[in-house]
């Protein structure tokens, strides 16, 4: 840092310092800066702030992949198999039951039920089947990213509202925020141009929040944007969040290159560690910005709670998207929290709300 | 230039404000002062006090090697407890490199360049004097525009013995033969405790300090090690650390300083955790703020996985070793990959992101400058 750039990363340490809101310029001074220990002093000074007691939260959950049949051929996908593909699934409700007898025998709390655009799959799949596990089983089901809820509503002739009301009333707790990956046109024409269109994934959570259904926003970083499309996703998330509240946390993972139709470079750790920060104070109404365990790894996961995060997310037992992708790294609960007190953190089990149990 | 008010901030938060007053000073750090960095909780401040440091002594320059890896033989009679690598003598499993072998081996990279050729290797009793002269021969005549940094201490105690002549003329003739440096391994931590739980049969801590000291006493430079994450405690810890700094004192010998993350993995102490990344930068910035007489502090990627180790360019290393093709003894763990190589442009590209300088060095730290 020499000359301009240092008087421009002192006044925005000074806003964040005072509890400013920060612009896109502030974002981007502060994505330059290129010195760690600086950036994790002001993403930790917030992250204490929102966070006062040296905690770290996890869930202890796990995640359903309940099919792979999907039509969107996005371009950093390894998991996907298009329809009639003989490698096509969808899990039967006896095997879903199963994986949550499993999660439930370990104290398990959230089930993530998550998949592809299967066009097999109409609006009383999901009822019946979110009926079906709430009857049997004392979980939160945190399902469906905008992605698949704007496919099923459409399948369904339903609207939005019409949708996540039904998927409400039949036991859908929250939504995962994933699909976001960048939330600027241009660069969704390129990764995933069949999916979503950013007003269309804004409107699915603002509908969502608007029926009392919370969910996460997410972000995937390091395929094509650059970083002033990164601090746009940031405001558009925070001012979607300025109006409704519903966002629980803020979560980003690297884009992963094995395996998909995008070539490149894997993002660094160092580039992980200041987005992360950049988010934490970017983000100032989030009160939660979470690891990526399963693409970071243990080690990298762990050094970024000095970067503004609180949160490990779940514990992991089986996940087969972004792992087919070349991430692979479990989760259990010991490991979580030999991690977290490690780094001189007390683990605190949370449910998908954000309430601490226990 | 002022900003280090993070770290005033930072220090003071943590508790440390008198380090970093000692710091600033160039006062070194005492024995209750590397205790207390190692109780300290808030990472952050541990590593922006390594990191000012470190841009002190090497400013934004990241140091690298392109070089290659030949560990010429498994057999050892040591049965270290922490390593995975040996075979007994007569195991099946053993293997011994011939000069001939390792020629081939260097052939395999005839077209890339190798500044430094690194060679380890367990103890075998088998192997005579004249081995060890002739595979570095074999080596320099192989590649003469490659560096030979061979031989830990505990490996030149050996060779000395069945040389049957004082360690400084075996010195001399290794030398001659080809060598260049030596690495730091084999220290593993310098505590009768550890020594008599872990590594009874190997050379006790005031032997490796003996054999340190010939090495410097003949001219040839070294680096010393810490293997960390088993059974030690943080005084044996310190301890270590400041032994190695009162022996830099006295010899000036060593280049470099490289805290070894213990892999339990296929070893006797495989119950013990894998080290964190918080342990692992831990170690780096605390080498760093001890050891104020060595002029490198190296962030070893094979053993902390290349994603830390690039981290570590902001508490308080400086080298990162290098390309290290062929690395046998221990695996990379908690990473995405098993392969062993960094590529050039790999390694490039995580130094340059992480706002450090790459600096090509040779096996002494001469800067290499592109041809």
């Amino acid at each position: 840092m020499s000359g301009n750039g240092a008087e421009r990363f002192k006044e925005v340490e000074t806003k964040v310092l005072a509890g400013e809101r920060l612009t896109t310029e502030d974002g981007l001074t502060l994505f330059e800066v290129t010195n760690l220990p600086a950036l994790a002093f002001l993403a930790d000074t917030v992250r204490r702030r929102k966070r006062p007691e040296r905690e770290v939260t996890y869930v202890i959950g796990r995640i359903v992949n309940y099919t792979n049949v999907c039509w969107v051929k996005c371009s950093f996908c390894a998991f996907y198999r298009l329809p009639g593909h003989h490698e096509g699934y969808v899990l039967s409700r006896e095997e879903i039951f199963e994986k949550i007898q499993e999660l439930v025998d370990h104290g398990g709390t959230e089930v993530l039920f998550q998949g592809g655009l299967n066009p097999a799959l109409k609006i009383d799949y999901y009822e019946d089947t979110f009926r079906a596990i709430k009857e049997r089983f004392p979980v939160d089901i945190h399902g469906l990213s905008p992605a698949e809820l704007i496919y099923l509503a459409k399948i369904s002739n339903l609207s939005m509202r019409e949708t996540l009301l039904r998927l409400k009333a039949a036991g859908l707790g929250s939504i995962p925020g994933g699909g976001a990956e960048i939330l600027v046109e241009e660069v969704r024409q390129v990764i995933s141009p069949l999916k979503d269109t950013v007003q269309e994934w804004l409107d699915c959570m603002l509908t969502a929040h608007q029926v009392g259904i919370p969910s996460s926003a997410t972000m995937m970083f390091g395929s094509v944007e650059t970083a002033e499309q990164r601090m746009e996703h940031f405001l558009r998330l925070r001012s979607l969040q300025d109006e409704t509240r519903g966002f629980t946390a803020f979560v980003a993972w690297n884009f992963q290159p094995e395996g998909t139709a995008l070539n490149g470079k894997r993002a660094s750790a160092f580039d992980y560690l200041r987005t992360m920060a950049v988010a934490r104070l970017m983000l100032d109404n989030f009160d939660n910005i979470q690891a990526s365990w399963l693409t970071q790894g243990p080690k990298v996961a762990q050094i970024a709670l000095h970067y503004g995060i609180s949160d490990l997310g779940s514990t992991i037992f089986e996940e087969r998207v972004v792992s087919a992708g070349g991430a692979k790294f479990m989760a259990s609960r010991e490991e979580i929290e030999r991690v977290i007190r490690d780094a001189g953190y007390v683990p605190r089990v949370r449910n998908t709300r954000y309430e601490i149990l226990g | 230039m002022n900003r280090e008010v993070e770290v005033e901030v930072l220090v003071a938060r943590a508790g440390l404000t008198d380090l970093y007053g000692k710091i600033l000073k160039g006062e070194r750090l005492s024995y209750e002062d590397g205790l207390r960095l190692y109780q300290t909780l808030d990472l952050t401040a541990v590593g922006a006090l390594a990191n000012h440091v470190r841009e002190r002594m090497n400013g934004c320059a990241t140091y690298y090697v392109r070089n290659l890896h030949i560990n010429y033989t498994n057999i050892c009679n040591k049965l270290c407890k922490f390593c995975s690598f040996y075979a007994k003598p007569g195991d099946p499993r053993g293997y011994v490199l011939t000069a001939d072998n390792i020629i081939a081996r260097l052939d395999e990279y005839r077209h890339q360049a190798i500044r430094e050729i690194h060679m380890v290797a367990g103890i075998n009793p088998k192997l005579p004097y004249e081995y060890y002269l002739d595979i570095l021969t074999a080596v320099r005549t192989a590649r003469p525009d490659a560096q030979i940094k061979a031989f830990t201490m505990i490996e030149l105690a050996q060779i000395a013995r069945v040389a049957k002549k004082p360690l400084a003329d075996v010195l001399e003739d290794l030398k001659d033969a080809g060598l260049t440096c030596c690495p730091g391994g084999g220290a593993e931590v310098f505590s009768e405790r550890v020594h008599e739980e872990l590594f009874r049969a190997k050379l006790d801590n005031e032997g490796w300090f003996e054999v340190s000291r010939e090495v410097h006493r003949a001219g040839l430079k070294s680096n010393a090690t810490l293997l960390y994450g088993h059974i030690e405690t943080v005084e044996e810890k310190v301890k270590h650390l400041l032994h190695i700094r009162e022996l830099q004192d006295e010899t000036k010998g060593f280049q470099c300083f490289v805290p070894l993350a213990f892999d339990p993995a296929r070893t006797e102490l495989e119950h013990i955790p894998l080290t964190t990344g918080q342990q692992n930068l831990r170690e780096i910035a605390i080498a760093r703020l001890l050891l104020d007489n060595f002029p490198h502090i190296k962030a070893f990627w094979i053993m902390i996985t290349p994603q830390v180790a690039q981290l570590a360019l902001w508490y308080g290393a400086d080298d990162l070793d290098g390309t290290v093709n062929h690395y046998e003894i221990t695996h990379a763990l908690g990473t995405t990959s098993d392969h062993q190589v960094l590529n050039h442009q790999e390694l490039l590209h995580l130094v340059n992101e992480a706002g450090r300088v790459p600096v090509e060095r040779d096996a002494l730290y001469n800067v290499m400058v592109a041809a």
